[in-house]
């Protein structure tokens, strides 16, 4: 019954399946709780969802062109206590470059390892997640940081600043969900990023500099895992060392809900950005029908492989898998 | 044919560099510190590798099958809440000290059930063992959180804390079980049908499914395996610390992929073996426990070992440059 159905009228929806799921989940959250479909609760959603959002659109890139990237939940901790640290010793105008630059330079040498000596880089981000969170702990000496005078800067705006009622980390993660959009769909680089995933001999052949795209889509990673922490050290003023634990794998939660596919050269930003906010989103309503918090995470289990399952099914034209 | 037989000890070396890397660690920190070469120190270090060696054996299985697992910290979490929090219900209260019995198997049949959950969803769905277990790694982490209401349970029992200071002859119980799981899961690899078949299904699926192979069975059964396995060091676990948190077994799964990695196999499947898992394991627990003694802070550990990994797998692929290297997800 199921199966005729996928055969039949599956490939349109199927397509579109995160969507589907996404407005059946709306909807019986809406009906499950009186709060839930409120403006209140929906910009507190988008507000919380930011950060998780803006890495994910950077690992989105990454995933698109082929490859992996797990450091990015150390390198949030290492970019969060390092600009929170500087705030303080050099003022925020430079804190914020100097930290950009040091994370750009973690990208890059995540690019040089996979883009260029072409290593395996499910290892190489594992090995760089646990390097870094060395990294951090070094650095803070194990302490965490706090910036001091949290009402007299003009750091704060990042996180707890809005324009017209939207907060700024919605319009930030907006602004670049609709940037990398455009960058992916319209310009020769997007095109050649799921060209190398999609076949990076043929990506060779046609004469696309398979090795720089790759280091370029790490170092798109490491720029939004900046960005990511520049809003959370604004909106903390403070930092724990391991801020960023676990969410590597969170943020890789999200891409695959999208249905961007972890062989490369399928995914969008905008299938990304409903996978981040459809996590949000049941984390958000189980908490508003006083369910405990953790309850999400057994759900979220439910949801990413059932979405990947009837992917997967879509695909092949059966749901179950054909391997005896 | 002398020359042959001279040249076989350095031949194996070179199959197997992560044991030349251990004896190179082992001979710098019996150098460089006072206290690392002394018998107890030497219990002490395997006494802390069981509880990730115990997991990369499994790991190594699944590995092989060119699957990964990542849900193993979260099961190892889930058994040790089952092992402590079983054993002081109120049905087993006049059971005295059997009262562990029931809840360490429990505890390890929790485990082979989540083990079997992963495995059937990547026999009947298709989908990858990665977004599988990844799934489940939040899945079951969730599920501890759940059942123990965020809190830690202790035991009650002391019988159950004590297990782990026992000895058999010279070696710590904890050693022995590991060394015995050890040797047990190399002989299943190297000596059995299912290990013949474990390389078959990672080196060549198709073939093997065309060799009459029932793979998704046969998959399944290796993530059992490790479900319980990962269970087990939970249970151990468990009983050197006398109580169960929620956090534990948190980045477990990284540190048993790095010392599966370590000890040569490979993540496409269809190589590596046990050997080579317990010399990555050694690596690990040597590294960690010569630097703790050379009061190295613990941070250092962690870079030191990601950089180890970096470097193994460019030699690697420096030296066998067979295939292009490609995680096929």
């Amino acid at each position: 019954m199921l199966l005729n159905r996928l055969k039949a009228g599956g490939p349109a929806i199927a397509k579109q399946g995160i969507l589907v799921a996404f407005i059946l989940f709306m909807i019986v959250f809406s009906f499950m709780s009186d709060r839930f479909l409120t403006p209140d609760n929906i910009m507190s959603v988008f507000r919380q969802s930011a950060i998780i959002g803006v890495m994910a659109l950077g690992v989105t890139i990454v995933v698109i062109g082929g490859n992996l990237d797990l450091s990015v939940g150390s390198m949030l901790s290492f970019a969060t206590v390092l600009v929170v640290d500087l705030h303080d010793k050099v003022g925020p105008e430079l804190a914020i470059p100097i930290m950009v630059l040091a994370t750009l330079c973690l990208g890059a040498i995540n690019g040089f390892l996979i883009g260029i000596l072409r290593l395996n880089s499910l290892i190489v981000t594992l090995g760089m997640l646990s390097a870094i969170q060395g990294l951090v702990l070094i650095y803070s000496g194990g302490q965490n940081v706090d910036i001091v005078d949290q009402r007299g800067t003009w750091f704060a705006i990042f996180g707890r600043g809005s324009v017209l009622g939207i907060a700024a980390p919605i319009i930030i993660f907006g602004l670049l969900a609709i940037l990398f959009h455009v960058i992916m769909t319209t310009t020769p680089f997007g095109r050649k990023v799921y060209a190398v995933g999609g076949n990076p001999t043929a990506s060779v052949f046609s004469g696309i500099p398979r090795s720089r795209i790759v280091f370029t889509t790490y170092l798109i990673s490491a720029l939004c895992v900046a960005v990511a922490a520049i809003i959370l050290g604004s909106r903390v003023m403070g930092s724990q060392n391991n801020v960023g634990q676990g969410y590597e794998l969170q943020v890789l939660a999200a891409v695959i809900l999208g249905g961007t596919s972890l062989l490369g050269g399928a995914g969008s930003i905008l299938k990304t950005v409903l996978g981040v906010l459809m996590l949000a989103f049941i984390q958000n309503g189980l908490i508003l029908m006083g369910q405990p918090y953790y309850t999400q995470w057994l759900v979220t289990w439910v949801v990413i492989i059932v979405a990947v399952w009837l992917d997967v099914a879509a695909k092949r034209g059966r749901l179950f898998s054909p391997i005896a | 044919m002398s020359n042959l037989t001279d040249i076989t000890p350095l031949r194996w070396l070179m199959r197997n560099p992560i044991w030349g890397f251990v004896l190179l660690v082992f001979i710098f920190f019996s150098l460089m510190s006072d206290h690392f070469f002394d018998y107890r120190n030497f219990q002490n270090i395997l006494v802390q590798t069981s509880t990730i060696g115990l997991i990369a054996l499994g790991m190594t299985l699944v590995m092989i099958n060119g699957n990964i697992d990542l849900s193993v910290g979260a099961t190892l979490a889930l058994a040790a809440a089952f092992a402590v929090d079983v054993q002081s219900w109120a049905m087993f209260a006049t059971w005295g000290n059997w009262q562990i019995l029931p809840a360490v198997c429990l505890a390890l049949l929790v485990g082979l059930l989540m083990g079997a959950i992963n495995g059937f969803i990547v026999w009947k769905t298709g989908v990858d063992a990665f977004i599988v277990t990844l799934g489940a790694m939040l899945g079951i982490r969730g599920l501890v959180f759940v059942y123990t209401g965020e809190s830690s349970f202790y035991a009650m029992n002391f019988a159950y804390s004590d297990f782990s200071a026992l000895s058999v002859g010279p070696l710590p119980v904890l050693a022995v079980i590991f060394l015995v799981c050890t040797l047990i899961v190399h002989l299943v690899l190297s000596r059995t049908v299912h290990g013949r078949n474990t390389y078959a299904v990672g080196g060549n699926r198709e073939a093997a499914v065309n060799a009459g192979i029932r793979v998704g069975p046969h998959m399944m059964v290796n993530f059992m395996i490790i479900g319980f396995l990962a269970a087990l060091s939970g249970v151990l676990l468990s009983t050197q610390m006398g109580a169960a948190t929620p956090n534990l077994g948190r980045d477990y799964e990284l540190w048993v992929i790095t010392a599966v990695v370590l000890g040569g196999t490979k993540l496409t499947g269809g190589k590596g073996d046990i050997i080579g898992t317990l010399g990555g394991v050694l690596a690990i627990g040597i590294l960690r426990n010569g630097m703790n003694l050379m009061q190295v802070p613990a941070f250092y550990v962690y870079v030191i070992l990601g950089s180890i990994l970096i470097a193994v797998l460019f030699l690697d692929k420096r030296f066998n440059r067979t295939e292009d290297g490609g995680l096929r997800l």
